[in-house]
């Protein structure tokens, strides 16, 4: 399996997902600038966390314009698997290859703990290593993760079984209390409608080994290793 | 040409940041705001000098760049 993570001005955890799928693939990613639109072919690009671009305007809407992000586009319309984290999902949104919206968390505060999330299907190329249903603990860093989307995309992804993951409690249950950021139903992640593309507000690369406190985000890179190589 | 470009949210999309200007303004004793909403306020100097073919163009930054038409509006008022 070949993958790619692509580094914008700001990035900053290009480097955890690097470290994260060489442990899962045992090779090296490639690390690809944001200027270099022309890459080598892969199974699977990543975009990383950060602020890239300073979050200047709106978080991701710079890179979204980015010479690399037309390639990236193009790749996920031809069905390349794609997974976009914190930064990498705003810029998802932004360049509309998943649905919504991400604004200002509700409380205004900035959100950074471990948190739970529910792994709502293990049928997609991302979850197969998780089961339906299961809790897990995962890391949130974001100031701008309130998911937002009209009522009839909202309906959408839902009808669709594009919701990825929801934000839970410690014991599974899934309500206001447990939502962080304001997000519509608790979405924390979101699926393409091909379920090729999933951008998600939580950090499964940074709680990958042990040593790091919890291993809940390795089998989702354990995931695309098996489906891809 | 000046383009003047305001960007707000849309209606029924909340407003966080509003809310807490909202709440701040009643907390120092101006009554009466209803609702506060937070936008944004873009200035270009272009060189385009008709005015149509100048709506046309700012209007093509709006849509791909300058406002996210899943939760903003955009208007935008031209002065020679």
């Amino acid at each position: 399996m070949k993958a790619a993570v692509i580094v914008f001005p700001g990035s900053n955890c290009d480097r955890d997902i690097q470290v994260a799928l060489r442990q899962s693939m045992g090779s090296e990613p490639q690390m690809v600038w944001h200027k270099d639109a022309d890459f080598d072919d892969v199974d699977l690009i990543c975009l990383p966390g950060g602020f890239s671009y300073g979050d200047y305007l709106r978080c991701g809407a710079m890179s979204a314009k980015s010479p690399v992000m037309k390639e990236v586009v193009a790749r996920a319309n031809k069905g390349v698997p794609v997974l976009g984290i914190c930064n990498g999902f705003q810029i998802l949104t932004e360049c509309g290859l998943v649905p919504g919206a991400l604004m200002r968390n509700s409380n205004l505060k900035f959100v950074c703990r471990d948190l739970h999330l529910k792994v709502e299907r293990n049928d997609t190329v991302f979850t197969k290593q998780y089961q339906a249903g299961q809790n897990i603990r995962i890391p949130v860093a974001h100031h701008d993760g309130n998911y937002f989307v009209d009522a009839e995309g909202l309906k959408a992804l839902e009808d669709n079984g594009q919701v990825a993951f929801r934000y839970s409690a410690e014991d599974g249950s899934v309500n206001d209390h447990s939502n962080p950021n304001g997000s519509l139903n608790n979405i924390a992640g979101v699926y393409n409608a091909k379920g090729n593309v999933l951008g998600m507000m939580p950090h499964p690369e940074r709680l990958c080994e042990d040593v790091l406190g919890g291993t809940d985000g390795r089998p989702m890179f354990d995931s695309l290793v098996a489906a891809l190589s | 040409m000046k383009a003047r470009i305001h960007v707000t949210l849309k209606n029924g999309v909340l407003d966080p940041q509003g809310k807490a200007i909202e709440h701040t303004l009643g907390s120092l004793g101006f009554d009466g705001v209803n609702e506060a909403r937070q936008g944004k306020f873009i200035e270009l100097d272009i060189a385009e000098t008709d005015e149509a073919k100048a709506r046309e163009t700012v209007t093509a930054m709006c849509e791909k760049l300058l406002a996210n038409t899943v939760i903003e509006n955009y208007s935008i008022d031209l002065e020679q």
